[in-house]
């Protein structure tokens, strides 16, 4: 992993969680939903009931990669008038009032239509930790390697239980903070179980020298953390939280938040 | 296309411009990347099914069982070659210039659209898949697909924006008798972009069984290349029964653009022929001084959708704007990346067209060529019009001007459209009323 000169935000919390014995608990939501304020009180909710990194997802027009409950959520966000720029001051409502690391998972034309070094920029100077990118892979991000490295950013990249070992590699080599390990081939949503296909995809960015690799898609219970605790750095939970939220609000979200936190404990 | 993260080299990619103005070919361009278009920007989860089709598609490509197959389909089952009509009553209103109309109307089914569709069916059992996923907006390439899918006994599923599947009943209908299941997509602004997100996700859950059939020549790395290369034929017919009807080559070639198949597939033929002028017709809407328009080359700029980098209609936050036409064939806001490139480069020229133009136009063919053409492959000849007046400007001998334009698709489809529009409906009757919602029977 390129970590040379950068301290990583992400890496750091979830290594604090390592150092506690405990699975690090990465909680998702979407901005602006239900509306601007809503997010970062939803997101301190998360973070005060032990989530070591929060993820804001940028609504856009077209996510390829989300289930049902987060297009909803990311839809209703569009449709009362979300701005790709408050993105901005929600990580900063964020970071100004807890300790967690703030990464913004994106879709890549929004910020490829602000440029990617002022996204860059403004996301820094938020207090954001870097970006999640579910449809750019490192072949085509030579615009965000320099610009997440001149600002300290971290870069996610995902790997799938279809990367090949060259790509798992090479994945694995241009990340910065953690790896997402996508569980399953398909599209977020809370289900069940988690694939089987996880911890193989976990072993392999392992083999392939990730330090901290975390698991996402599917995740939505405290017997799923524990589940992922025994082989991943981390767990990722997005739909479970968002539909809860939209359900019942920001305290059911902390409540949730809590019991998920259960799972994070090592045997 | 895999390249060390420590050696990055966006905006620094070759330009075959510079290749082509000092005498290089532009003709079968492979990908990833036309100039600074195309690419990859896709999930990680959806990457080894784009290297296992460009395997497949390059070890097709050499393959001569496989070229004759396709071949033999293409003469046997579409029933080309096409032919090439010269539109002689309709050339007095191009300024008498000389047209010939490619007949892609004339190929099975209905339009160009069954020689990307039966090409892809092929690959899609040689990779040994069993089930083939499209998008469609009116349900062309919906039954293009569904057509393929029957012929070579594979399982299809048509995903099919909500609103459209209850405007275009009788194209489902269509697809349902050939044996495929349409699924209508209830999400985002429930249009064809909708339409391609949800096969995108069909796809991700479903890669080892499934083949993702994309109806036009844009999208991830290698559909670009790989649905031009099956429209190739268009091209490369139109070029030959041109210089066998006249004697030389064509001074202009037109066609529409909505993702661009067809045109990128008549282009093609002529891209390394200095002297024609390549001209793509985009979807003006109501007018490119409104927001109801699909002329996304015109008026958009490049961004990412769909997996190219390519020009795309989109707001200040990046978000896709929803595009407008009376075609719905064209009404994408998106355009496949090989033509933003020969934009940039200036090989081909790309116009608006409005509504408006291309209704006049369809009116114009059926009345002095008892042609009735698709609304989509109208705006091509309402642009051919417009090229005609101005090539044959001051010239002594109109006739000796030549335009070719790619008559993409028949206008049965759009009778219900072209009654509304031009008011031959008694107002009360069931087809006024599927009319005035866009139906295209």
């Amino acid at each position: 992993m390129n970590s040379a000169a950068i301290a990583s935000k992400s890496a750091a919390a979830i290594e604090k969680a390592r150092s506690e014995g405990r699975t690090a608990l990465i909680g998702y939501l979407p901005a602006g939903y239900p509306d601007v304020q809503g997010t970062i009180d939803a997101a301190v909710a998360l973070a005060e009931n032990g989530a070591d990194v929060i993820e804001i997802g940028i609504p856009y027009s077209d996510p390829v990669m989300d289930g049902q409950v987060i297009q909803a959520a990311t839809v209703q966000a569009l449709e009362n008038g979300f701005r790709v720029r408050q993105v901005f001051d929600i990580v900063a409502g964020i970071t100004s009032r807890c300790e967690a690391a703030v990464l913004v998972m994106t879709y890549w034309n929004p910020v490829m239509r602000m440029g990617v070094d002022e996204f860059s920029r403004r996301l820094a100077e938020a207090g954001g930790a870097g970006l999640i990118t579910p449809d750019l892979i490192p072949d085509e991000a030579a615009e965000w390697f320099e610009a997440s490295d001149k600002y300290g950013l971290d870069r996610v990249f995902l790997v799938a239980p279809s990367s090949t070992p060259e790509r798992m590699a090479m994945t694995v080599k241009a990340s910065r903070g953690f790896v997402y390990a996508v569980s399953i081939m398909g599209v977020t949503g809370a289900r069940t179980s988690v694939s089987s296909a996880a911890q193989q995809v976990v072993e392999a960015a392992h083999a392939a020298g990730a330090e901290r690799v975390c698991v996402g898609l599917g995740v939505s219970q405290a017997e799923h953390v524990r589940e992922i605790g025994a082989y991943a750095e981390g767990a990722i939970v997005g739909t479970a939280l968002v539909a809860t939220l939209g359900a019942e609000g920001v305290e059911a979200v902390g409540k949730l938040a809590a019991e998920l936190h259960s799972g994070t404990t090592k045997n | 296309m895999t390249q060390s993260p420590e050696t990055p080299d966006a905006g620094e990619k070759p330009d075959a411009a510079d290749a082509f103005l000092s005498g290089g070919s532009l003709r079968h361009a492979p990908g990833p990347y036309f100039g600074n278009y195309g690419g990859r920007w896709m999930p990680e989860s959806l990457i080894a099914a784009l290297d296992e089709l460009q395997d497949t598609f390059d070890k097709a490509k050499a393959d001569p069982e496989f070229i004759a197959q396709v071949a033999e389909l293409n003469r046997n089952y579409s029933g080309r070659p096409s032919l090439l009509t010269e539109a002689k009553r309709f050339s007095a209103h191009a300024g008498g210039a000389r047209i010939f109309l490619k007949r892609e109307d004339l190929n099975h089914t209905g339009s160009h659209k069954i020689n990307n569709v039966l090409g892809q069916a092929l690959l899609a059992k040689r990779m040994g898949k069993t089930r083939i996923i499209a998008e469609t907006g009116a349900g062309q390439h919906g039954v293009a697909s569904a057509t393929a899918a029957a012929l070579l006994g594979l399982e299809c599923v048509v995903y099919m924006g909500a609103e459209d599947t209850r405007r275009q009943a009788l194209n489902v209908a269509r697809m349902e008798l050939l044996g495929a299941t349409v699924i209508p997509v209830t999400a985002g602004s429930q249009t064809l972009k909708d339409a391609i997100n949800e096969a995108l996700r069909d796809w991700v859950a479903n890669v080892h069984t499934t083949h993702y059939l994309l109806g036009t020549a844009a999208g991830a790395h290698p559909f670009p290349a790989l649905v031009r290369y099956f429209h190739e034929v268009i091209g490369d017919e139109a070029r030959e029964q041109i210089l066998a009807q006249t004697g030389r080559l064509p001074d202009a070639v037109c066609a529409c653009i909505g993702g661009g198949s067809n045109a990128i597939g008549i282009f093609h033929g002529f891209l390394d022929d200095p002297s024609v002028e390549l001209y793509g017709f985009e979807a003006g809407g109501e007018g490119v001084d409104t927001d109801r328009h699909a002329a996304t080359i015109t008026l958009g700029r490049p961004g990412v959708l769909h997996g190219a980098r390519s020009y795309l209609m989109q707001d200040e936050d990046g978000q896709t704007i929803e595009s407008h036409s009376i075609s719905a064939g064209l009404d994408y806001p998106g355009v496949g990346p090989e033509h933003s490139y020969l934009s940039d480069i200036g090989r081909a020229k790309y116009e608006p067209v409005t509504d408006s133009e291309a209704m006049d136009a369809f009116r114009l063919l059926c009345r002095t060529e008892g042609i009735i053409p698709a609304i989509e492959s109208s705006h091509a000849l309402a642009g051919a019009l417009r090229v005609g007046k101005k090539l044959t400007s001051g010239k002594q001998n109109p006739q000796d001007v030549i335009i070719v334009v790619n008559l993409s698709g028949r206008g049965d489809k759009d009778v219900a459209t072209a009654a509304e529009w031009f008011d031959l409906l008694d107002g009360n009757s069931p087809e006024a009323e599927i009319g005035a919602e866009g139906e295209q029977l």
